[in-house]
């Protein structure tokens, strides 16, 4: 039953890997703004230039 | 006397109405630009600026995403940023290369907002990178001090359309975002945690406590004592803190029997532990704790992009200019002396009480008083703080400092009245000490019970007691219903400052309302024609006119005759606009006076019965007036007829005449008190009065303006009405849309209702304890059946709640 142990041991570390990942996002604002990231993303691929390819396929 | 004369432009007939192509404003299609057509010459000039740098992506992210630009702004608007003491107090962070700047920008409101703001690198090279944040309406921007200045930056801003909005109440007092972070990490660990506790105590109960190695036992025990350290120490501190200071004030508030129960469930599991008697309640424990502090996370919901807490300083300029020995310096409003001489531009605030002695001063008190003409003010004559300057730059002479001024000392008596706040007390915190008293009671019975049957029981029994009644179904069930409840309310474009409004809103009696603009619209009017009728042709040249002002009735007069479809727009020439008094000019051979009574007719017969008259003569030749009177929100009328069958005591402030008086008796009933001519003092005595009259009332005031203000915060529940919700509202504690203001009575009533909600879970959840505390008090409450009871009674009262909260707003119509 040793191995318990060690099983134990292993799952409490990876969990506490996870609520320090969890506090680093915090601690970096990951959670501060829900919204604006979810628009920034689509400015990346040009919209005008977009609009233009498809315009020049159909 | 101050003429404009208007460019000369080439005749071009109107075929349509179009849109601007920058601002979304219905307009003629004089102005165009590559098949854009613009409003304004800002719009267009903009429009320029945008395309020059490649920035067109603006107009096709969003339809018409500008922001109108309402005049040209003053060169010298921004100059007090070039003041040493003002950048120290904006700029947070600069090391001589790169400078971190952040504002507020009210009128960010679409994705194309977003998008340019965050391009305006591209305009201004000394720009490094700008950031926005949408929710709370923010830029953050870096700039290199050496190539651009914060005035530049602000220039820039303000010339695209978002003037940011700069106070030092705001840059001196900022920070409230660590707070909800900490909370976020309470929240964290004790998840964490809960569920640790949880794996590590099902063995336990699995094995209904006989674990054949008892090495393993002890491992779990132990570590879950080491587990429920920081859910004890860390994330419960703000039960224990809040119930101390409770305590100190000799008032027991729902925290204390909480504190109360994790500090006897804590020691007794400790003790079990320790002494190796059994497994403890860390995981009941440890889940109460999360489900509470995620309750609480939930009720504290705030609408950040919003401040519910502005005082006159947010209204005012930051700096003005001020003239000494010959020459102009910017200086902070703060530094304003009495004798000081200001000039004060186009457009600006006069930020302190002073005397006009340079200038034609065309004043516009609306912000103080709630007026809406502007009025014409002489060589000598005092002017209030809080006026705005509408043509022209003027020079005067300071009289009184800021701080001594009438509108702010208005704000400063205000406090006197200020604690008396909201000095109800929630009902939550009796309930939780009928419940405290009751528990104590049913404990020392069970206690007196095993004294005399078997005195080894009495410490299980009356710890278990403590352990499984725990108060904390209250605070959820509060919790929860308040915090969906103000979810709700934020639909319905209405936003309540923090949850305890709701329940203030569920004890109003009596509602006063605010006429202008909170009964009635502000920009929108119904404009009717008395006089002999006019032909095509005149409506054009009176169209061609009006359109050449800025003012704002011409712009009322503009939009009316755009909805018709044959306008053309004529030649004007000798354009001429005489302010406080009208405009006049030449157009297709005619001559044309548009303008007051006095003005276009040379006398004045008698004040206008309601409304505002424009009067119109063409060639000398009198024709009649327009007649311009404010329309009443759509809904209004339906609300009162409401509020009255409800029983609410309705009562009417207008800083206007009686002209409206007949309409408003028609909507209000002929019984409600209407009183006029209100100045900002008399409302706010006259909500004193009601109050000081009847204790028992709980007043509700509606207003719009700052010449409400205190009216609004010397009311229980102080309601800022907004046309536009990222327009500045003076400090309220909830601000609505004002077309939700015909929603009121569905409100009221819904916040009414959660207060059955509220009572009706609180009677389920003595239905679960009436359950745990039959274990308890037997001595038969295994932490198995704690760890089942517990979550069980959570997760039922915060769904019962949540549907109930639901249903009852579906059915209130919201």
């Amino acid at each position: 039953m040793g191995v318990l142990v060690i099983l134990i041991a292993i799952s409490i570390l990876v969990a506490g890997g996870f609520l320090a990942a969890f506090i680093w996002s915090v601690k970096k604002g990951q959670y501060d703004d829900d919204y604006t990231p979810s628009v920034r993303m689509l400015f990346d691929d040009n919209p005008s230039n977009n609009n233009n390819s498809n315009s020049k396929i159909s | 006397m101050e003429a404009i004369v208007a460019n000369t432009k080439k005749p071009m007939p109107v075929q349509g109405i179009v849109q601007c192509y920058h601002c979304g404003e219905t307009c003629d299609n004089s102005l165009s630009d590559d098949n854009h057509f613009f409003c304004c010459e800002g719009c267009k000039f903009v429009y320029g600026l945008l395309k020059e740098n490649g920035l067109c992506n603006y107009y096709e992210l969003s339809q018409t995403p500008g922001i109108k630009i309402k005049g040209k702004f003053a060169t010298e608007k921004f100059a007090y940023l070039d003041h040493a003491d003002v950048q120290q107090k904006l700029i947070r962070f600069t090391d001589g290369t790169q400078s971190h700047v952040s504002f507020y920008l009210p009128q960010m409101h679409c994705a194309s907002c977003i998008w340019l703001l965050e391009n305006l690198h591209t305009i201004q090279p000394g720009i490094l990178f700008s950031k926005t944040n949408f929710g709370r309406k923010e830029i953050f921007i870096a700039f290199n001090p050496e190539a651009t200045s914060l005035r530049k930056v602000v220039e820039l801003l303000a010339f695209v359309g978002y003037e940011p909005y700069i106070s030092f109440n705001d840059s001196e007092a900022k920070k409230p975002r660590k707070v909800s972070r900490k909370q976020i990490f309470k929240i964290g660990v004790a998840g964490f945690c809960f569920s640790n506790i949880m794996m590590l105590s099902f063995p336990e109960y699995f094995s209904s406590g006989n674990i054949t190695e008892s090495y393993l036992k002890h491992i779990f025990s132990y570590l879950n004592l080491f587990l429920a350290l920081p859910v004890f120490f860390y994330c419960a501190s703000e039960f224990f803190i809040s119930a101390w200071k409770g305590l100190q004030q000799k008032w027991l508030n729902i925290d204390a029997p909480i504190a109360l129960s994790i500090l006897i469930t804590f020691s007794r599991s400790v003790y079990e532990v320790l002494s190796g008697t059994g497994a403890g309640y860390f995981d009941s424990m440890a889940g109460i704790v999360l489900f509470m502090l995620a309750g609480r996370w939930f009720q504290n919901k705030t609408y950040d992009s919003f401040s519910f807490d502005r005082d006159y300083k947010s209204y005012f300029p930051l700096g003005v200019t001020v003239i000494k020995d010959g020459k102009e310096s910017p200086v902070p409003i703060s530094a304003l002396q009495s004798d000081d001489h200001i000039i004060v531009r186009h457009n600006e605030m006069i930020p302190a009480d002073a005397v006009l002695i340079k200038g034609e001063g065309n004043i516009d008190y609306s912000f103080v008083s709630g007026e809406n003409t502007p009025v014409v003010k002489n060589k000598g004559e005092l002017i209030y703080a809080g006026a705005r300057q509408l043509s022209g730059s003027i020079e005067l002479q300071v009289v009184k400092t800021v701080s001594q001024s009438y509108i702010t000392q208005l704000w400063n008596n205000n406090e006197v009245f200020g604690p008396q706040k909201n000095k109800d007390k929630s009902f939550i915190h009796p309930w939780s000490r009928y419940f405290t008293v009751v528990l104590f009671s049913i404990a020392a019975s069970a206690g007196i019970y095993w004294w005399f049957v078997n005195p080894a029981n009495i410490l299980p029994a009356v710890s278990a007691a403590l352990i499984v009644a725990c108060p904390c179904s209250l605070l959820l069930s509060a919790t929860f219903t308040f915090g969906n409840m103000l979810r709700i309310f934020g639909k319905n474009q209405f936003y309540l400052k923090n949850s305890s409004i709701i329940e203030a809103l569920s004890r109003i009696n009596t509602i006063v309302f605010d006429k202008t603009g909170t009964l009635t619209h502000t920009a929108k009017a119904t404009i009717e024609f008395n006089g002999q009728p006019l032909t095509q042709a005149e409506k054009s040249i009176i169209y061609s006119a009006v359109k050449e002002s800025a003012h704002p009735l011409s712009r009322m007069l503009k939009k009316a005759f755009l909805q018709e479809e044959t306008i053309e727009n004529l030649y004007v020439e000798n354009f001429r606009e005489l302010a406080g008094k009208g405009i006049e000019a030449t157009i297709s051979n005619s001559h044309i006076r548009i303008g007051s009574q006095t003005f276009v007719t040379g006398e004045q017969l008698k004040a206008p019965a309601n409304g505002t008259q424009v009067w119109i003569a063409i060639n000398g030749q009198t024709r009649g007036c327009f007649q311009i009177s404010n329309s009443y929100r759509q809904g209004v009328k339906e609300m009162a007829r409401k509020l009255n069958e409800g029983k609410f005591d309705l009562h009417v402030l207008s800083g206007d005449n009686a002209a409206e008086k007949e309409n408003l008796q028609q909507i209000f009933g002929t019984t409600a008190p209407l009183q006029f001519n209100q100045s900002p003092q008399s409302k706010l005595e006259y909500i004193k009065l009601l109050k000081d009259q009847d204790p028992a009332s709980r007043v509700l005031m509606l207003g719009d303006g700052l010449n409400d203000a205190g009216a609004l915060r010397q009311s229980d529940v102080g309601v800022a009405v907004s046309e536009n919700t990222s327009q500045f509202t003076p400090a309220c504690d909830a601000i609505m849309d004002s077309t939700q203001a015909g929603k009121l009575h569905a409100f009221l009533a819904y916040a009414r209702s959660g207060k059955f909600i509220v009572t009706a879970s609180f009677i389920l959840s003595i239905l679960y304890n009436i359950v745990g505390l039959s274990f308890a008090v037997q001595a038969l409450l295994s932490p198995l059946v704690a760890a089942i009871l517990m979550p069980l009674s959570s997760i039922s009262i915060v769904t019962f709640v949540t549907i109930a909260t639901s249903v009852s707003a579906r059915k209130k119509g919201l």
